[in-house]
C-alpha cells in the first residue's frame, strides 16, 4: 500500500479494497518497524490516527468524503495541533501543547466538506525552529536519509522528507523559508513545492522569518503534491499576509500539454559550485523538456550571488524579533530558580534554544541594533528588491526558470556542522525564490552514485498550476521519482 | 566586520540570552564569519533602490472593530509554566 499514489489510495478506499483504518495501521506498523533507523517522527499519534481513520471510513461509507478523506499524512512539527504537542524541533517547546490548530491542520484534517478528512500519523522532526539545512539542529536528534543512513536528509523539513521517502507516510506538510522544502526533497528523491508567499495560511505555523516563511508539501510525485496543495491553499482572514484570491485547479491542470513552454536557464545557476554529476542530470532533464515541446533559452539573474548574504540579514533579523516571544513566562521552557525577571528571560532562552538558533538571534539582534540598521538591514532590503527585479525581468521572457535545487547530493552527517557559513551555502539556489516571494519546487531528475538529485523549477507569482503541470508531464516521461530506497521496500 | 567576545556579550544581553563564558569566543568567531559573508552587500550599488520589506504589494486589511474572539484565558494559561488566580507569575519586580 505504501508505494501507491494519492489517487490510487483514494481509489482503493472508495472501492473498499482497504479501509482507512487498515491503511493507517499499515503506516503505523511501518513507522514502528523503520523509524528507529530514521528518527523522522518526533511524536507518533497512533491512537488519534485510528480514531480519525474510523471517522474517515464512516464518511466514505456515507458518501461524505472528499478526494483525500482517509489518507494518512505526517505534519511537520512546526504546525500547531490542538491536544498534540508541537515542539518545532526545540527544547524550548518540549512540552508545548497548542491551544488551537493551525489553519492548515484544520483544512487538511477536519472532516469533509469543511476539511479534507486526512489522518495525521504524527509530527515530523525538523531543524530547530526550521533553522538548518541538514536536520542536525533538532533537539530531538538528527534525521537520517533513507537513501544512505550515514547522510543527512536535508533540512529544515528533514523528518517530513525522510518519512515520505521511506514510505512511513504517503505525503507530508513542510515549510520553506530559504529552501527547507526544496533542498530536502532534492536529497531524498521527492517532489516538493513551496507555493507563492501568501498562498497557504501561516496561522498556527510557528514563525521563523515572517516575510519569507511559506507552507507547502513534500510528496512522491507532482500529482500527489497537487492534490494536497489544492486542499491546503486559500485565503485565511487569520493571517494578515494571506492572499484573497481563488485557488487554481492544480489537479485539473496536470494533464495539459506543455508544447510551446518557454524555459529560462539562469547562467548564474550553472556556474562553478555545482557538482558535475548533478549538472549532467539537469542537462539531460533539459533535453527531456525539449522533447516534450518546450523551448529553452539562457537568461541572467545577475543579483543571485547576493541572495545568501541578503537572506542572512533579513531572516535572522525577523527571527530575532519573532523569537522574542519565548520568555519563560507564557509558555515554553522556564529556567528554575531565577531570582529576577531578567535572569528568568536570559536563562530560559539560554537553556531552551540550541546553538544555531542562538547564532541567528544574535546576528539578527546585531543587524537591527542602533548604528548598524542602515548598513545591514536597510541595505539587505534594497538588495532584496534587486533580486526580485531579476525575476520580474526573467518572467517577461520565459514561463519558468529551471536550475539545480542543491549544489550536489546528500552529504554526510556531521560534515558541515562546525562551519555555519558552509552550511548556509547549501541554500544558494533556493533562497532567491523566498526573497522574491515566487513559487518554486524541486523534483527528482536522477541519481549520482545511488543518491538522488533534484532540479528546481521557479515560476511567476501564483503559477503553481503550471509548475505542477510541467513537473507532472516530466514525470509521465521519466521514472526517477518512482525509485524507492533499498531497505524500506 | 568581525565581532569581539565582548561585543558578543553585549549582543547576547540585548537578545536576553544567557551564554556560558566558554561559548563567547566560539560564537565570536562564527558570527564574524557570517558577517564577513554578509559584507558582500556593502559593495552593491543600491542608489535609488527602494527597500523591499515584503514580497507582495499589499495593504493591511481592516475589519470592523467588533469583538470576534471569546475569552480563552483559561485555555491559554493552562500551558503556562506558572500561573495563579488568572495571572502569570514571574520573580518579584517591585520591592
Amino acid at each position: 500500500m505504501h508505494t501507491l499514489s494519492i489517487s490510487e489510495l483514494a481509489e482503493g478506499l472508495r472501492a473498499r479494497r482497504f479501509s482507512s483504518r487498515e491503511l493507517t495501521q499499515h503506516y503505523l506498523d511501518r513507522i514502528a518497524a523503520h523509524d528507529r533507523a530514521l528518527n523522522s517522527y518526533v511524536t507518533i499519534t497512533a491512537e488519534q490516527a485510528l480514531l480519525q481513520a474510523d471517522a474517515a471510513d464512516a464518511a466514505l461509507a456515507a458518501d461524505n468524503a472528499g478526494p483525500l478523506t482517509g489518507i494518512p499524512l505526517a505534519q511537520k512539527d512546526i504546525f500547531c495541533t490542538q491536544g498534540v504537542r508541537t515542539t518545532c524541533g526545540s527544547k524550548m517547546l518540549a512540552t508545548f501543547v497548542a491551544p488551537y490548530n493551525a489553519t492548515l491542520v484544520d483544512k487538511l484534517q477536519a472532516a469533509a466538506p469543511q476539511g479534507a478528512g486526512m489522518v495525521m500519523l504524527g509530527k515530523a522532526n525538523m531543524d530547530e525552529f526550521a533553522m538548518g539545512s541538514s536536520n542536525e539542529t533538532s533537539f530531538y536528534g538528527p534525521v537520517k536519509n533513507p537513501w544512505d543512513l550515514e547522510r543527512v536528509p536535508g533540512g529544515s523539513s528533514g523528518g517530513s522528507v525522510a518519512a515520505v521517502a521511506a514510505g512511513l507516510a504517503p505525503v507530508a506538510t513542510a515549510t520553506d523559508t530559504g529552501g527547507s522544502i526544496r533542498q530536502p526533497a532534492s536529497l531524498t528523491n521527492l517532489t516538493g513545492i513551496k507555493p507563492t508567499y501568501g498562498r497557504v495560511s501561516r496561522y498556527g505555523m510557528i514563525a521563523f522569518a515572517s516575510s519569507l516563511d511559506q507552507a507547502g508539501v513534500v510528496a512522491r510525485s507532482a500529482a500527489d503534491a497537487a492534490y494536497v496543495l489544492q486542499a491546503m491553499s486559500g485565503f485565511d482572514p487569520r493571517d494578515s499576509t494571506s492572499v484573497d484570491r481563488p485557488v487554481d485547479d492544480y489537479v485539473g491542470a496536470l494533464n495539459s500539454p506543455i508544447k510551446g513552454l518557454k524555459i529560462g536557464l539562469p547562467k548564474e545557476y550553472f556556474a562553478e559550485g555545482l557538482d558535475a554529476g548533478s549538472r549532467g542530470l539537469i542537462e539531460a532533464a533539459i533535453k527531456q523538456f525539449e522533447s516534450l515541446g518546450a523551448s529553452v533559452q539562457e537568461i541572467s539573474l545577475p543579483s543571485s550571488p547576493l541572495s545568501v548574504p541578503t537572506y542572512y540579514v533579513v531572516a535572522p533579523a525577523e527571527a530575532s524579533s519573532n523569537l522574542a516571544r519565548f520568555d519563560g513566562v507564557r509558555y515554553g521552557h522556564r529556567a528554575e530558580g531565577a531570582k529576577t525577571l531578567e535572569e528568568l528571560y536570559k536563562r530560559s532562552r539560554g537553556e531552551g534554544f540550541g546553538a544555531e538558533v542562538q547564532r541567528r538571534i544574535m546576528i539578527g539582534t546585531y543587524v537591527l541594533s542602533h548604528g548598524y540598521y542602515d548598513a545591514y538591514y536597510l541595505k539587505a532590503q534594497k538588495v532584496r528588491r534587486l533580486i526580485y527585479e531579476d525575476f520580474k525581468r526573467a518572467f517577461e521572457k520565459v514561463d519558468l526558470v529551471l536550475g539545480p535545487t542543491a549544489t550536489g547530493a546528500a552529504f554526510k552527517l556531521g560534515s558541515k556542522t562546525d562551519n555555519p557559513v558552509e552550511m548556509y551555502l547549501n541554500d544558494i539556489y533556493t533562497i532567491a525564490a523566498n526573497l522574491a516571494g515566487i513559487p518554486a519546487m524541486s523534483l527528482p531528475c536522477g541519481f549520482v552514485d545511488g543518491l538522488p538529485v533534484g532540479m528546481q523549477l521557479m515560476g511567476n507569482f501564483f503559477d503553481e498550476a503550471r509548475m505542477l503541470n510541467v513537473a507532472h508531464q516530466y514525470q509521465q516521461a521519466t521514472d526517477f521519482h518512482k525509485q524507492f530506497p533499498q531497505g524500506f521496500k | 566586520m568581525s565581532l569581539s567576545p565582548e561585543q558578543v556579550r553585549q549582543v547576547a544581553q540585548l537578545a536576553r540570552l544567557q551564554l556560558a563564558p566558554e561559548q563567547t569566543e566560539h560564537y565570536a568567531r562564527q558570527l564574524s564569519n557570517i558577517l564577513e559573508m554578509v559584507d558582500a552587500l556593502s559593495r552593491v550599488d543600491t542608489e535609488g533602490v527602494a527597500p523591499m520589506a515584503h514580497p507582495l504589494d499589499m495593504v493591511q486589511r481592516l475589519r470592523p472593530d467588533v469583538v470576534s474572539e471569546t475569552d480563552q484565558r483559561a485555555a491559554m494559561q493552562s500551558i503556562a509554566p506558572k500561573v495563579a488566580d488568572g495571572v502569570y507569575l514571574v520573580p518579584r519586580v517591585i520591592e
